[in-house]
């Protein structure tokens, strides 16, 4: 087992001017798990399939363990694969799938019967072994490919969205099937998804790719989640996503549609020369204030709000709260949910409330709002003003 | 009520089809068990199933000779183009290379090649090249006929099949070489077939080549063999002898369809990705 290295990876595909993966560094640890997550054309199956010798390399390095394997053929590279129409072979039945990449190193028989009956144990494949890939279901396909993958000892397993063409249901088991499997086997797994929910429960680290192969942030999931360093991650990872609030700065004052809050000294410095900023709340870091106590409500900013829509799903609720933007803040949402391939939609706050409270549609609602959880972008660059502060250092402050 | 009726206007149209089709053939068939004078009994059935023509056919030494010089040629010739005509076709579909429009145009081309118009020259240069009437001097047209053919029905196989295939071989540890030979060509198999049969008729029927360029037994194939068939007197036609030298012909036919028809099924591919 080894782990895999990127080096200034990029790639051009001939006849586009601009690169379809940009510069993307990164040191993937023997056994982690690594998810390269990103929108549609985000260049995350490029960099995969260059890793695995698919695809040549424009410019930049790839290894595998200590070897540079950029001129490698794919076949010398020992990797495994899952493609994500699973490719397999539809003349062999699923026995001879798996054993096929052994058949190719002339593995004797019973070796071979050994390895093969493993992977079928592991997968619960051993009822299938003799059938054609024609008469299974998208899950068992699946599951074939894996075992194909998992039958022989690879430097890596490397996965391009293995469960898009699955079924809500059947995705939420395989996944937990493939986590299960990488913890077991422990080998270091490379994963690509455009789904962020994959990408979170999965990964160890989640690498987060934008439009024309730039890589954004590289992390475990909490930190991206709670530290994104601009406003695509921050647009990216959550679901419902982050809210965006249009803000101005007056003095250390913060100004938003909803009410203003106290800057700290140091982030007063730094967001002063801006006129226009983008708040950014995640909906779970709103409240309802009746619900809350004094203690808390006065460590918050409290605003009423019109509540247009309530979506209930048992488990909690979300209240839809639309709001004005100015121009500057609506195009530039425009273009983030263009590139997050979001429908463009009306602004609003989406609020995630416990699902016991009795706010009703259309009312008038006093909500609550956490300062400390929120952050500050420039519009321009998308840059995170309020990077790298902890959660808890209570920068922001109530006015 | 439409339904049936459509159903009915299809039946007629099958019925009609075959009966077309097949009558020559039964008639053929029918004179090759007529005996002696039978054949002008005015029936379509004999008076009197009998198998002397076909006795007769094997006792001639023009016909045994032509069966295996036909079998012989047509064979190699099937085997060496389609051979060729897969990796040909494998390169068109997969490879980007230049000159590959030119390929197929002028593969196209000589398809379209009246071959009437090549007999004159290649008797002349086979005879100087010492390969007249000897198999080599037919399979090598044969060859160069059927190729066009073989490489556009397998290319548009190729083409068919999903890339990942190749490259999820090439991942599990295949060689470009072996990728094709145990991934691809499996899965072309109903397009070989295809390919294998056309390329056969082809040279199994050729009647032009076979028989201007030979001049004996050593290189004669049946088809040509037919025409220099006598019959037992200087005034009687072997008419039921030479059809029984074409009901004999057509067997091979048969059993080559035969044993393809499931190949040619298609389908084979369903399962192979997400479908």
């Amino acid at each position: 087992m080894t782990g895999i290295r990127l080096d200034h990876l990029t790639k051009t595909f001939s006849g586009a001017t601009t690169p379809a993966v940009d510069d993307v560094s990164l040191d993937i640890a023997d056994g982690e798990f690594v998810i390269l997550v990103g929108p549609s054309g985000c260049g995350k199956s490029t960099i995969l399939r260059m890793i695995v010798g698919l695809e040549d390399v424009t410019a930049g390095d790839v290894y595998i363990g200590d070897a540079l394997v950029n001129d490698k053929a794919p076949r010398d590279r020992n990797l495994a694969m899952v493609f994500q129409n699973y490719a397999l072979y539809p003349h062999l039945n699923v026995y001879e799938n798996i054993a096929f990449p052994l058949r190719l190193h002339h593995a004797p028989d019973n070796d071979v019967r050994t390895r093969v009956e493993r992977a079928a144990d592991l997968l619960e494949l051993d009822e299938l072994l003799d059938r054609k890939p024609a008469q299974l279901s998208g899950g068992q396909r699946q599951r074939v490919a894996m075992g194909r993958a998992i039958v022989r000892d690879a430097e890596a397993f490397l996965f391009d969205e293995p469960l898009s063409n699955l079924d809500a249901k059947l995705r939420g088991q395989m996944r937990t099937e493939i986590s299960r499997l990488q913890n077991q086997l422990g080998i270091t797994t490379v994963y690509v998804t455009h789904d962020q929910i994959e990408a979170m429960t999965l990964g160890d680290r989640v690498a987060v790719l934008r439009k024309g192969g730039v890589l954004q942030q590289v992390d475990v999931p909490r930190v991206l989640y709670e530290q994104p360093v601009n406003l695509f991650v921050a647009g990216f990872i959550g679901s419902p996503p982050m809210n965006f609030l249009p803000a101005t700065v007056e003095a250390s004052k913060l100004h938003l549609p909803i009410g203003d809050i106290e800057l700290a000294p140091d982030l007063a410095a730094t967001t002063a020369g801006h006129d226009v900023l983008i708040a950014g709340v995640r909906p779970e870091h709103f409240e309802d204030a009746a619900t809350l106590d004094d203690e808390r409500k006065q460590h918050g900013l409290l605003f009423h709000a019109k509540v247009d829509v309530i979506e209930w799903l048992g488990s909690e609720q979300y209240a839809y709260v639309p709001f004005e933007a100015p121009e500057q803040v609506r195009r530039t949402l425009s273009e983030l949910a263009t590139e997050l391939d979001l429908e463009q939609m009306r602004t609003q706050l989406v609020i995630t409330l416990d699902a016991d409270t009795r706010i009703s549609e259309g009312s008038d609602a006093e909500l609550w709002l956490d300062p400390t959880r929120m952050h500050i972008f420039d519009p321009e660059s998308g840059e995170n003003l309020t990077h790298g502060r902890g959660v808890d250092t209570r920068s922001l402050t109530l006015a | 009520m439409r339904w049936n009726r459509k159903t009915l206007g299809w039946t007629v149209a099958g019925v009609v089809i075959v009966v077309y089709s097949l009558l020559p053939v039964a008639w053929i068939t029918s004179l090759s068990f007529k005996q002696g004078d039978d054949i002008n009994n005015q029936q379509f059935w004999p008076t009197r199933w009998s198998l002397d023509n076909y006795r007769t056919v094997f006792d001639t030494d023009l016909f045994t000779s032509a069966l295996r010089n036909s079998l012989g040629i047509s064979l190699i010739a099937t085997a060496i183009s389609v051979a060729l005509a897969t990796v040909a076709a494998y390169a068109i579909a997969r490879l980007e290379f230049k000159g590959k429009r030119a390929v197929l145009s002028t593969a196209l081309a000589i398809a379209m090649f009246p071959t009437v118009a090549l007999v004159g020259p290649l008797f002349d240069m086979w005879r100087s090249l010492g390969i007249y009437d000897t198999w080599i001097g037919l399979i090598i047209p044969y060859i160069s006929f059927t190729l066009p053919l073989a490489i556009w029905t397998l290319s548009s196989f190729f083409r068919q099949i999903p890339w990942e295939m190749e490259q999820a071989a090439q991942v599990d540890g295949a060689t470009a070489w072996q990728a094709f030979r145990k991934v691809i060509v499996p899965l072309a198999a109903p397009g070989v077939a295809t390919a294998t049969i056309l390329v056969f008729f082809f040279a199994w029927n050729d009647f032009v080549f076979g028989i201007s360029l030979t001049a004996t037994d050593r290189a004669r194939p049946v088809p040509a063999a037919l025409a220099f068939f006598t019959g037992e007197t200087f005034f009687e036609q072997p008419t039921a002898a030479i059809s029984a030298a074409s009901v004999i012909v057509t067997i091979p036919v048969m059993i080559l369809v035969l044993v393809f028809q499931r190949q040619i099924v298609s389908g084979l591919t369903s399962g192979a990705v997400k479908g």
